[in-house]
């Protein structure tokens, strides 16, 4: 057979011509290029064009960076020291964009409080993090709140003892009696806060034993700071954690209502929800400003900072409601058959059933609610808060800084995208992580 | 032991604790009680309310809205001046809110398209960019936009001064007939003269011809299968009858050019700097928002149905018009819809650069000229109510129209 082969063909040959290289513009970074970039003409075209923007880009930002000025007095001075940018005037003002005109020997405070958040967020963010961090989480909201305004620990050690009070009420019925015990310690709770709690008895017995502040030295006591004068990114920061915090859970509660079968709690559910989406923010603001003083009994005053948050929490939590009723919607309907074939009560399958997954399939849309929620945080100086636009104004006014522009603003842009980029991110990584479809 | 009764079903007659633990009463019990609560809490409100104001010597009426403003409002679309009424500013500045939310609504959807669509091109440098403006404009509060934007007006633009003298430090653009300044942009008036009805009417009666035309188009279409060019006839419809009637009559619809005087611009249209401000950055702002959910609905089209409509031998461009578009826009209009009503009630932030929107108007200086908080606020909220559950009321029945008809 070879013998055949041998003589009738001239040449045979036994090993492979070794692979050539690719032609030099079907390989490297010409071949990217030719299909990244240079595919067609309109793409190529496009191209150029984008490559020119961010020529013309860098072009004029690069020198305005490159020939900043940090320090100086004012800004004639800067621009007789250099052309570029001049970011003395954040030299000079940060402690006014991060604190607002909190005291400037007490800013220590405020800055244990945000180091202290880390932990207090951690096993929440994070499955992770130890359990045990837990206990930080839940005391922080306290914690907080006597570093921020200060004043004696008995205020909140006397809220706190109404929450301790009910949970231990809650968990010893709730073994034999789950309604009533629910009932009863929401009940204690609130009869607690109202009538004993506050400036209520607890707050003076606690007194009389650290001592009042306002009387003399005392044990666990800072020095007050008023709500007006606390703004800056620690304002934002204030805001944006409580509203967001808050609105979580009443907007899953407006979401379950506004789905539930009981007519009159789907339409009070539903009233609140259209209503609050059908205005803009603003005037919310202006309710909680000047008009909930009307509303109340007279002779009450509570905290600006306070009426801001409720508005602010009112506003997400109607939002949130209608991303979570989406994710409700998307389950299907044999998840809640299947829940009540099991013989689960209505909560027993929300908890168990429902809402981990409608939670899941939400996740883009609450992490949406909240990062509009925090950006709608600057709102705050329209009714005169300093937050970091509002801080803005007083230094644009200001004769030795008149005329600054991009340095102001592109700071706060840069604190604003920082925060909102992150919780897009942390968005993400929880899609992946409770991903179960293994697609 | 083993005789348990089944009280549920017995006559037993009713007792208390059913209401509680019986599921056929508890439902009854939980509403009638969240009832109560809500009557309590809201006549407890209206109590304080009407104590308050007894206390404060007030009463509630919105007879202030009769009573004369004496303040003025530059930027107006119908006729106003300071001796007018409340109800009259309240009235210029619900136009104002009206017209930058319809400006708005246009751009940002132009520009939302366009980027949504660059997001998906197969250019690597384009889609980057792309990318960056998306998340540079969601990720910062649409009011520091706002302000920043008002900010680069009033600096960056020369003084209508610099336009005088002979060899002036600024010129008009586009061929002399817009004037941007740090005061506003003037732009041409059109100005009507006698004939100018019948241009009017031939734009119209165009516009009437292209709807009929892609009525006709579809019609033919399912009869026959063949595609009429509606883009271009429709294009053609709106531009030639009306160009042609406006150079047969003799231009009767003129321009008047803005021209400076003395220091200033005179004639044209101004548009103030607040107004181009909040423009700007309500429509970029909403456009990154507009272009990831374009994004996410052409994404929404399943790859097989572009490839199955390519294995048919359409091509390319109908394989977008015919195919993936038509299954894209049921993704898009809804989410489109809740961006139309946020860019309206983003509008309200025009109170921070002086634009006389109606939160301009009402809930601010006759708000605070008359003291009248509660009626202000409450009427506010009642007009931007209404607004949105119309906005939002138009979308659905849009949305109706185009969805999938299912059976």
């Amino acid at each position: 057979m070879s013998d055949t082969h041998a003589n009738t063909v001239a040449f045979v040959r036994e090993t492979q011509i070794p692979q050539s290289p690719p032609p030099a513009t079907e390989r490297g970074i010409v071949k990217w290029l030719r299909e990244n970039m240079f595919s067609s003409v309109l793409n190529s075209i496009l191209s150029l064009l984008s490559i020119f923007f961010i020529f013309m880009l860098i072009k004029d930002l690069g020198p305005w960076f490159w020939n900043s000025t940090w320090n100086a007095e004012n800004l004639a001075e800067c621009r007789e020291l250099n052309s570029g940018a001049c970011f003395a005037v954040i030299n000079e003002r940060w402690p006014q964009f991060f604190f607002g005109f909190y005291p400037a020997e007490e800013r220590w405070r405020p800055v244990l409080a945000f180091l202290l958040l880390f932990p207090a967020l951690a096993p929440v963010l994070f499955d992770k993090a130890p359990r045990a961090l837990l206990v930080v989480t839940l005391l922080f909201p306290f914690v907080a709140y006597w570093l921020i305004w200060g004043g004696s620990i008995a205020f909140p050690l006397a809220v706190l003892l109404g929450f301790v009070l009910a949970f231990v009420i809650w968990k010893a019925l709730a073994k034999t009696q789950p309604t009533i015990a629910l009932i009863v310690s929401v009940l204690v709770l609130v009869l607690y806060q109202l009538v004993v709690g506050g400036a209520g008895l607890v707050e003076n017995i606690l007194m009389g034993i650290l001592g009042n502040p306002e009387d003399g030295p005392a044990l666990l006591a800072f020095e007050e700071v008023e709500s007006r004068n606390i703004g800056g990114f620690l304002l934002t920061l204030i805001l944006g954690i409580t509203s967001i915090s808050l609105a979580l859970p009443i907007g899953i509660l407006l979401a379950l209502g506004r789905q539930s079968d009981l007519i009159i709690i789907k339409y009070i559910c539903v009233g609140f929800i259209e209503f609050i989406r059908g205005v803009p923010l603003i005037t919310l603001l202006f309710v909680a400003n000047v008009l909930l003083a009307y509303f109340l009994p007279p002779g009450t005053t509570f905290d600006l900072i306070l009426r801001v948050v409720i508005m602010v929490t009112a506003f997400a939590a109607a939002y949130l409601a209608e991303v979570v009723r989406g994710g409700l919607a998307a389950l299907p309907r044999g998840q809640y058959e299947a829940a009540d074939s099991l013989g689960l009560d209505y909560w027993q399958a929300m908890q168990l059933i429902i809402l981990p997954q409608a939670l899941k399939i939400s996740i883009p849309g609450i992490v949406n609610v909240f990062i509009g929620l925090f950006k709608d945080t600057v709102l705050v100086s329209i009714i005169s808060m300093y937050d970091p636009l509002g801080i803005v104004q007083p230094i644009l006014a200001d004769s030795d800084w008149n005329g600054i522009l991009w340095e102001l603003y592109g700071f706060v842009a840069l604190f604003f995208f920082i925060f909102c980029y992150a919780m897009s991110q942390y968005s993400r990584y929880l899609e992946q992580k409770l991903r179960t479809d293994h697609r | 032991m083993t005789a348990v009764t089944d009280h549920s079903q017995g006559d037993e007659g009713f007792r208390l604790s059913q209401l509680l633990y019986d599921t056929r009463y508890r439902s009854v019990t939980i509403q009638i009680i969240a009832l109560l609560a809500l009557i309590a809490g809201l006549g407890w409100l209206l109590n304080n309310a009407v104590s308050n104001l007894a206390a404060a010597g007030q009463d509630f009426n919105f007879g202030f809205l009769g009573s004369v403003a004496g303040y003025d409002i530059n930027q107006r679309l119908i006729e106003y001046d300071s001796q007018m009424t409340h109800g009259r500013a309240t009235l210029v500045g619900l136009l104002n809110t009206l017209l930058v939310a319809v400006l708005g609504c246009i751009t940002c959807t132009v520009i939302g398209v366009i980027m949504g669509v660059l997001r998906l091109s197969p250019n690597w440098i384009v889609r980057q960019l792309s990318a960056v403006y998306v998340e540079a404009f969601r990720n910062v509060p649409v009011l520091l936009w706002i302000v920043l934007i008002m900010g680069v007006m009033i600096k960056v633009p020369p003084q209508p001064r610099a336009f005088r003298g002979d060899n002036p430090d600024a010129t008009m653009s586009l061929w002399d007939s817009v004037a941007i300044t740090n005061r506003g942009i003037y732009i041409p008036r059109p100005t009507y003269e006698a004939g100018s009805a019948l241009v009017v009417g031939v734009f119209l009666a165009s516009i009437v011809a292209i709807f009929a035309f892609r009525w006709f188009a579809k019609k033919r279409q399912e009869e026959t299968g063949q595609i009429l060019p509606v883009f271009w006839v429709g294009l053609g419809l709106f531009f030639v009858p009306a160009i042609l009637t406006q150079l047969v009559m003799g231009s009767p619809i003129g321009l008047e050019y803005p021209e400076l005087a003395g220091f200033n611009f005179s004639g044209g249209i101004h548009l103030r700097n607040s107004l181009i401000a909040l423009w700007i950055a309500l429509s970029l702002y909403t456009g990154a928002f507009v272009a990831e959910n374009v994004r996410a609905g052409i994404l929404s089209v399943s790859k097989g149905q572009t490839e199955a409509a390519a294995s048919l031998g359409i091509r390319p461009n109908r394989i977008m018009n015919l195919v993936v578009l038509p299954q894209a826009l049921r993704v898009i209009i809804p989410p489109m819809i809740s961006n139309y009503l946020n860019l309206t009630k983003n509008s309200s932030l025009a109170l921070a650069i002086g634009y006389m929107d109606l939160t301009g108007t009402l809930g601010n200086i006759t708000r605070n000229q008359t003291g009248r908080e509660m009626e202000s606020v409450l009427l506010l909220m009642a007009i931007y109510l209404s607004l949105s559950l119309s906005i939002s009321a138009v979308g659905n029945w849009y949305n109706n129209s185009v969805k999938l008809k299912e059976r």
